[in-house]
């Protein structure tokens, strides 16, 4: 009977939300939309899920909705939630003035205008965010389905989640090729007031209950297979240290944070299929300085703060495709159909990375929401899959070409970067493509190629779009120096001690800039802190700020942290030495003899603009806004991480033990007491005393004169 | 234990040591030396095999197809290397670099203390030029090595050839999981040290080197490179390195199973594997494969460019190429594909070797003593010098003259002290004076240096005559006996050949030399078995077992240098045989000759 009146329920809302779409206003219901809309409406489409059929939907409709009227119930004891009831109506009716500020129609107006410049001027914004183009059945599908959630539970008001999903792509100078992705999800609530949020769209769930349930400011979670070689391809979108890494910054109103810590860290374990249970106090520590929140707030408590890497963790795809289901769309449709994991881990370094922290909601930022961006950062081989040859193509990089963009994104995008090919004489970029952008990356402009999956018309007649670079010179000139750039290794033989060196290189011809090294060193490589030394050009070099938190066995690793003025072209060079520890038998890992992993530095710096050093770059722009530098492009912030050090510990011979035993039991069963008698006592020949018999026999012989028995 | 706490039988017992000690230390001496050379016969021995789980089961296939293009790439090479007159450094650099390696390179000054003869330098100057192959996804932990020396002349052209096209060829696999470097270094082990030295930041001895800017990590093995002709018959494989030091036996096992699995020849201290044990000529084959392998090790000097890896725990190998008269030859594209597969199955590598033995023998390829078989050899020599300190105090009547004054054990201070001095003075003036000796008498300075060496070596038998007068020999000889003991044990279990080889001609004479044998003939014969003579000996029978028979005077110049370069090693690469030589067992060895002589 229920299920009877619930299918009635729906079909009347489904002809209301017919009449919606009939009448209504298209963009504001667009930001309304329902996930499960999209199950439906794209069969290819993988959720965690079946999509569920029109009976099952109500059933769970009904069940939603018994649940949200206590919840109604509740609220409406607090007197909170009347804006709530009445949002269900202005939803339902969709007549009345849309539920978005006013601001929000302002960007609209602005993004808007903004298209139509990109149209003549060719030249777009990189943040800008233009509405997408949707096709109308999808458009029909989104109100009729919006509507029936919303009967059922209402959105807040202010809710606008939006997902942008980009590729950038850049050829790097050693022929290597960089393919960059980055998904950015935003988040429109804020749990942080104490209200409880359990509607999810475009954001994960499983995360979002993450972040609410420990109480998680920010969160940093990064995967990498493979060392980032800044010689040979300048700097990274988004730096990683190889192995795995973590670092999160809980709100300040968590009272045990190391026990917050560990179950974060083995929730994490589980979403991500890593390794990451491993985290303990002896890898954990507390940055003073190197690692500041980087999202809204001004926290810089550091007791909120816990860092852990795991050099030791490998990355393959079952790490892969729990990062790949967190995405709106997974793998099935947008840029994500890219990553096949065949191709992306046949290439010389893979990252992936996983970021969340509030952003400004709008421009006054008065309140905040939660931005989960996700990136994945490949580097394919020139030589081992080129054969020499200088193509790439999307189709050879990933075996996959694209046919559209993911249906919930606002902005799809592809970026090629041809900085150093302004006419085309180094490569050849086919399909040619209308769009320019120009963006200050790391310190340097860069111009992009940008081909805009929203627009049909990038796909051309053949409905894919295969993303073609050609070279046409064999070699691709010199790459600028990286300004700044770092090396680790252990110097000295044997395995009693060894000394750990970190080297920091500044390229910069005359600018001194200072740095942060920030070094996490196990606790089985004793540090002699007294043995620090800090050296550039041949001199002592006194850093400014030293913490360092020393050791405790089995419990906490080393800390050592320092800023570090750099001078103009030089070599700093960072000394310290150690000795290495017997560790007890059952602490060695399996493979003893690999060795012990300590994790990378991390080397943080406001590295000083290459902008201001380019010489020739006035033709492109009016002199008068080139002579001073200005100040967001004077200098940026940069992480650089170095490799890091395995290191070999005396390790007994674990095929011993056994034999050791029965040496051991034999010669304290056999020859110990032997020994100990022969050195303890003294021996003496004693005669033997006569027996009585005989004794008596004697007194008679004597007496009778005869000779005494002997 | 029961046979000492019985006093009865204990008396038994020493009186049976005491009365027959001699015959049962001459009886241990033989025992020690059959036991030795027993090792050599077949049955006797283990047969190798592979511990390293992932190195054994998991079989690679090799690809190598460039052999040719190695060979042209070698012969460019010398081009070039004729044209510059040394190492071509900048075309290496740009050859590296166009096959997609990390190039580097490293520039080193090195004066030695006096000129090489045999290899014609003084002052050295140089440049090592290495390539780096990174893995992909791999983190720069882990590193192979594949190196090759730029040598005088038209040697090794062929090795830099094959390391650039497994350099090409490598550079295009995706299977790497550990950083391949591929090192060209000038000037064979001047150049080598400079480079590990660079590598780990060390100094040991005290060469001048530009700092390394690329780095793989820890490096897990090494294999070097030395090829001279086009074709090769059979490859041989050298272990000895540094101070005797060995790779892990496993290593040697790869080796040997690819050349097994390619159908390479392969030989160890150039002698091939032979099947008829049973015969005479076999088992002399054996043993003559396994003492040259003994005196190698015992010469502590590495015989590779792979010697001086060994002391930064990296097992390492040289392969050299054997080009003899032999019907059939293997091209280089075999020799290409054999060290692939070798490198892909170090690449496997999960740990560093270390399942298998570090002190072996080889008496064939095939066939080892591990350290437990051969210890007891040196443990019937080592246990005479027990028995006769035993023999000794339990028979003080024998030796000891006056017993009612003793004088203490403070008055063998003298005889210890200036033997010692002899000793120091061996170690430091030759190299220290060599300059007076090229003023005032005409010869270079390596002749200087090697007869000083000399001179001192012979003036000290002729010092300690006087120093005896209030030393008792028997204390003398006690503390000369365990000396010895302590010495040769510890040497024994560092680098078994040295030991072994000096407790064959030390023991004896420590053993018997009392102040009452006859004083010519014993004089002569521990002449005749010091420390100087058991060299001589050593060269003879290791240019014998060469099958290069020298005469007396070839030998004696063989000898000359021989010593020079044992000087010149430990000044080098900080071998220790010099050291151990002159600082400790020539000083004990005098004090043996100072109880001959006591009056």
């Amino acid at each position: 009977m229920a299920a009877f009146r619930s299918n009635i329920f729906m079909l009347a809302f489904f002809l209301c939300g017919f009449s919606v779409f009939v009448t209504g206003d298209v963009q504001t219901n667009q930001m309304n939309v329902a996930e499960t809309v999209f199950i439906d409406n794209v069969p290819t489409t993988e959720t965690d899920a079946s999509p569920p059929s029109v009976t099952e939907q109500s059933q769970t409709a009904e069940e939603k909705r018994l649940w949200e009227g206590t919840e109604v119930g509740t609220n409406l004891a607090d007197g909170a939630s009347d804006n709530k009831v009445d949002h269900v109506h202005d939803t339902m009716q969709a007549t009345d003035a849309p539920p978005s500020p006013p601001a929000k129609d302002q960007t609209q107006r602005f993004a808007f205008d903004e298209r139509i410049w990109e149209a003549t001027n060719v030249e777009i914004n990189l943040v800008e965010d233009a509405p997408p183009i949707r096709d109308k059945e999808a458009d029909e599908a989104d109100h009729v389905l919006d509507t029936m959630q919303t009967q059922d539970f209402p959105p807040p008001s202010t809710a606008k989640d939006q997902f942008q999903e980009e590729l950038v792509i850049k050829p790097l100078h050693s022929g290597d090729i960089y393919a960059s992705f980055q998904f950015r999800t935003q988040w429109d609530t804020d749990f942080l007031l104490g209200s409880k949020v359990s509607h999810y769209r475009l954001f994960p769930k499983s995360l979002g209950q993450v972040i609410s349930k420990f109480s998680v400011r920010e969160l940093h979670i990064s995967f990498t297979q493979g060392y980032w070689r800044t010689m040979q391809w300048g700097q990274p979108f988004l730096p990683s240290p190889p192995g795995a890494e973590l670092w999160v910054w809980f709100q300040d109103t968590v009272t045990d944070v190391d026990l917050a810590w560990k179950e974060l860290t083995n929730v994490l374990s589980g979403i991500f299929c890593a390794s990451l249970n491993f985290i303990d106090s002896t890898n954990t520590v507390q940055p003073s300085a190197s690692f500041k929140p980087l999202g809204v707030g001004n926290v810089t408590d550091q007791r909120f703060l816990r860092y852990a890497v795991l050099p030791r963790e490998i990355v393959c795809t079952e790490n892969l495709t729990p990062w790949k289901k967190l995405l709106p769309c997974g793998s099935k449709a947008g840029l994500a159909v890219l990553m096949k994991s065949e191709k992306l881990f046949h290439s010389s370094f893979h990252s992936q990375a996983l970021h969340i922290r509030p952003v400004c909601k709008d421009w006054q930022c008065k309140s905040t929401s939660w931005e989960l961006r996700q990136t994945l950062n490949v580097v394919f081989d020139l030589h081992t899959s080129g054969q020499g040859k200088r193509e790439w193509s999307l189709f050879k990089m990933f075996s996959r070409t694209l046919t559209e963009a993911c249906p919930l994104a606002s902005s799809s995008k592809v970026y090629v970067d041809i900085t150093d090919n302004p006419q085309g004489e180094l490569f050849e970029l086919s399909p040619a493509t209308p769009l320019v952008s120009q963006a200050v990356v790391l310190g340097d402009g860069r111009t992009y190629s940008v081909y805009d999956l929203t627009d049909h018309a990038t796909f051309g007649q053949t409905h894919s779009l295969n993303v073609l670079l050609r070279w046409r010179a064999a070699e691709s000139g010199e790459m600028l120096r990286p300004l700044l750039h770092g090396e680790r290794y252990v110097a000295g033989y044997g395995l009693q001690t060894g000394e750990i060196h970190t080297l920091v290189y500044n390229n910069h011809p005359y600018r001194a800039f200072p740095v942060l090294l920030l070094d996490t060193v196990p606790w089985y490589l004793r540090l002699y802190i007294h043995t620090l030394t800090v050296t550039s050009k041949g001199r002592d070099n006194k850093p400014s700020y030293i913490h360092y938190q020393p050791s405790k066995d089995r419990l906490q690793p080393h800390l050592l942290e320092m800023l570090i003025q750099l001078p103009p072209n030089s070599v700093t060079e960072v000394t310290v030495q150690f000795e290495r520890a017997l560790l007890k038998w059952t602490e060695y890992t399996p493979d003893p003899n690999h060795g012990f992993y300590v994790g990378s530095s991390v080397i943080s710096a406001l590295v000083p603009s290459v902008v201001a050093m380019d010489t020739n770059n006035t033709q492109e722009r009016p002199l008068f806004s080139s002579f001073f530098p200005c100040k967001e492009e004077s200098t940026y912030f940069m992480r650089i991480y170095t490799e890091p050090l395995l290191v070999n510990l005396p390790t007994p011979d674990f095929s011993m033990p056994y034999n050791v035993i029965c040496l051991t039991c034999t010669v304290v069963a056999v020859g110990y007491g032997s020994l100990y008698n022969l050195l303890t006592r003294t021996f003496q020949v004693e005669e033997p005393s006569q027996g009585l018999a005989k004794r008596l026999a004697n007194i008679i012989r004597r007496l009778r004169g005869v000779p005494l028995l002997t | 234990m029961g046979l000492l706490s019985d006093p009865n039988r204990r008396r038994a017992l020493t009186n049976l040591l005491t009365r027959l000690n001699a015959p049962i230390c001459v009886v241990c001496y033989l025992a020690g030396v059959m036991w030795f050379m027993g090792l050599a016969f077949e049955p006797f021995t283990l047969r190798t095999y592979m511990s390293e789980n992932a190195m054994g089961s998991t079989m690679v296939e090799e690809h190598f197809p460039a052999g040719e293009r190695a060979l042209a790439t070698g012969r460019e090479f010398a081009a070039h290397k004729k044209k510059v007159g040394g190492m071509p450094v900048n075309w290496l650099v740009k050859t590296m670099e166009s096959r997609g390696l990390e190039v580097f390179t490293q520039s080193f000054t090195r004066k030695l203390p006096f000129p090489d003869e045999n290899k014609e330098r003084y002052l050295v100057r140089g440049t090592n030029v290495y390539g780096i192959l990174r893995a992909p996804r791999a983190s720069r932990t882990e590193a192979l090595v594949l190196t090759a020396p730029c040598s005088q002349g038209n040697a090794n052209n062929q090795a830099v050839g094959l390391l650039l096209g497994l350099a090409q060829y490598f550079r295009s696999q995706v299977y790497w999981a550990k950083d391949i470097i591929f090192l060209v270094n000038e000037h064979d082990l001047i150049g080598m040290q400079a480079w590990l030295e660079g590598y780990h930041h060390t100094n040991t001895t005290g060469g001048d080197w530009s700092p390394l800017h690329g780095r793989g990590g820890s490096i897990q093995a090494s294999l070097s490179l030395e090829l001279s002709s086009d074709v090769i018959t059979s490859l041989d494989l050298v272990l000895e390195g540094l101070n005797g030091q060995l790779p892990n036996l496993d290593l040697a096992n790869l080796f040997h199973a690819f050349c097994q699995k390619i159908g390479v020849l392969c030989t160890i201290q150039g002698k091939l594997q032979r099947n008829d044990w049973e015969s005479t000529s076999g088992y002399s084959h054996s043993a003559q494969t396994m003492m040259l392998m003994v005196l190698k090790q015992a010469s502590g000097r590495p015989w590779g460019d792979h010697g001086l890896f060994l002391r930064y725990h990296i097992e390492a190998a040289t392969i050299r190429g054997i080009n003899s008269f032999r019907q059939y030859k293997t091209d280089t594209t075999t020799i290409g594909r054999l060290l692939e597969g070798m490198y892909r199955k170090l690449n496997n590598l999960l740990e560093r070797l270390h399942q298998s033995y570090f002190f072996y023998l080889m008496p064939s390829l095939t066939r080892f003593v591990s350290i437990g078989y051969y210890m007891p050899a040196f443990g019937l020599l080592a246990v005479i010098l027990l028995l006769r300190v035993s023999f000794h105090l339990s028979d003080r009547r024998g030796l000891g003259v006056g017993l009612t004054r003793y004088p203490g054990v403070l008055s063998i201070l003298t005889p210890v002290v200036i033997s010692h001095m002899t000793g120091v003075a061996l170690y430091c003036l030759p190299v220290m004076s060599q300059e007076m000796a090229v003023q005032h008498f005409p010869v270079s300075e390596t002749e200087a240096v090697v007869l000083t060496a000399i001179a001192i070596y012979t003036a000290g038998l002729a010092l300690p005559h006087n120093t005896h007068r209030y030393t008792l020999p028997l204390v003398l000889k006690l503390v000369a006996l365990l000396y010895l003991a302590v010495l040769l044990g510890c040497t024994a279990l560092i680098n078994f050949s040295l030991g072994f080889i000096l407790a064959l001609s030390l023991v004896p004479i420590a053993a018997f030399i009392t102040p009452h044998t006859h004083k010519p003939l014993s004089a002569a014969i521990m002449v005749l078995l010091s420390p100087g003579c058991t060299l001589l000996y050593c060269v003879l029978i290791f240019q014998e077992l060469q099958e290069t028979p020298v005469s007396l005077q070839d030998g004696w110049m063989l000898f000359l240098s021989v010593i020079s370069q044992g000087i010149l090693d430990h000044s080098l690469y900080g071998s220790l045989v010099y050291p151990l030589l002159a600082l400790l067992i020539y000083p004990c060895w005098l004090l043996l000759w100072n109880i001959l002589f006591w009056k």
